[in-house]
């Protein structure tokens, strides 16, 4: 089922870190896309052979790093790191522009007079 | 709300002749596998036959399903499989005899899951007990006892005696077993990979005592080895929780149980390598301290 990821005996690292490697990777590579969930701890336990626990661990740190969500009661997901990056870099940009918005005022500059001049830093970042 | 242990040991102790188990306290949670790891005589079967209320224990407290044991055993066991390498099937009688048999006394008893198992393990109920191999022993033992579904499983040394593929297949069905978190397995085995890969808590035994109860992941995060090559001149900084030590001239390879940055930052420089342990290395290792200081 999940027969792709494996854990080598010979590979020095932990057990948990081969599992979140692989896991990563496969999210890199699209093959799990954002929202996908995540086969529940037991399941990925009894399909690689490896107790609850390093399974547990591996998807602890992977949350930890925001790579995966776990809901509790629903289980775990692929992140989605792009909607969430966008969503913060909105926010941030209205910050921003409220923030232009206030100094404007105090400057008595009109709204005409400072999308000008949001125009030319436009054109300057270019 | 609290969940009833499957195992809980307090303080138990039990005496014979030429051996002693001393003050075994232990917890085994729904869900989890408990690996015990211990060299012979350590007194590995010692507390899985009182876990069992086989024996009696001279002082302490065991409880198996939320029963006291050895008094309520009849109860307890409704749920329990156990199964022991020294185990024997009734040498008169075929692996066939032996499911149905199992089948009517107990009623957890899976038909669909035991014949799964029979073509699994490759064995042939029409086969008498007496003509089976070592191997094919243990597997009909944990067929009866994995058919029946119980609650808890107990295991004594289940894979010794097994082939790699045989083994794989043992551990196969043990974590199929875990995918159900209402149950729970206590195993004991001198190979520390298959304890390693399988178990959520281990514990190491020596000499009657417990060295070392903790959850895999701690045991591995904590110990580590530490090389260190010390410059012209220095003596080897103090340092805390170093639990073995080997020195050769400039060179020393230091074993800790509670790795920390502070460890490094005294050795500084000194630092050329620092080591994961694997579960074998570890136990080896916290042996070897416990009867340092315990002689």
């Amino acid at each position: 089922m999940y027969s792709g990821i494996y854990i080598s005996q010979t590979d020095a690292r932990p057990m948990y870190l081969q599992i979140m490697e692989q896991i990563r990777a496969r999210i890199a590579a699209r093959d799990w896309p954002a929202g996908k969930e995540l086969p529940s701890i037991r399941a990925l336990a009894a399909a690689l052979n490896v107790s609850v626990i390093t399974i547990k661990r591996a998807y602890l740190d992977l949350e930890t790093e925001g790579v995966i969500v776990t809901r509790h009661g629903k289980g775990s997901f692929v992140a989605d790191v792009n909607g969430l990056a966008g969503e913060l870099q909105d926010q941030k940009l209205d910050e921003h522009l409220s923030g232009a918005a206030a100094i404007a005022k105090q400057m008595g500059l009109s709204a005409e007079e400072l999308a000008a001049r949001l125009r030319r830093a436009m054109k300057e970042t270019k | 709300m609290t969940v009833t242990k499957h195992i809980e040991m307090r303080g138990v102790s039990k005496a014979y002749r030429f051996f002693t188990l001393q003050d075994i306290s232990l917890d085994l949670e729904p869900g989890q596998v408990m690996g015990f790891v211990g060299p012979n005589g350590a007194g590995k079967s010692t507390t899985i036959r009182l876990a069992m209320g086989l024996i009696a224990p001279d002082i302490g407290e065991i409880r198996v399903l939320g029963c006291r044991m050895p008094e309520n055993q009849a109860f307890a066991k409704r749920d329990v499989g156990y199964v022991s390498a020294d185990m024997r099937l009734m040498p008169n009688a075929t692996v066939g005899w032996h499911m149905n048999f199992a089948a009517s006394i107990y009623p957890g008893w899976d038909a669909d899951y035991a014949a799964t198992l029979v073509k699994r393990f490759n064995l042939r109920p029409e086969q008498g007990a007496r003509s089976l191999s070592q191997g094919e022993h243990i597997k009909a033992a944990l067929l009866l006892a994995l058919a029946r579904r119980p609650r808890l499983l107990i295991l004594d040394e289940p894979t010794t005696g097994l082939d790699p593929v045989a083994r794989h297949e043992m551990l196969t069905e043990f974590m199929d077993v875990l995918r159900d978190e209402n149950r729970s397995i206590l195993f004991s085995s001198h190979n520390t990979v298959d304890v390693e890969r399988i178990s959520d808590r281990i514990t190491f035994l020596d000499r009657g005592r417990m060295v070392a109860s903790s959850d895999k992941e701690g045991f591995l995060d904590r110990w580590r080895r530490i090389d260190v090559q010390l410059p012209q001149g220095a003596a080897l900084p103090e340092l805390p929780h170093i639990v073995g030590r080997a020195s050769d001239g400039h060179f020393h390879t230091l074993t800790t149980d509670q790795f920390s940055e502070l460890q490094l930052a005294r050795l500084g420089n000194a630092v050329r390598n620092v080591h994961r342990m694997n579960l074998e290395e570890i136990f080896v290792a916290n042996v070897m301290h416990h009867r340092e200081s315990r002689p």
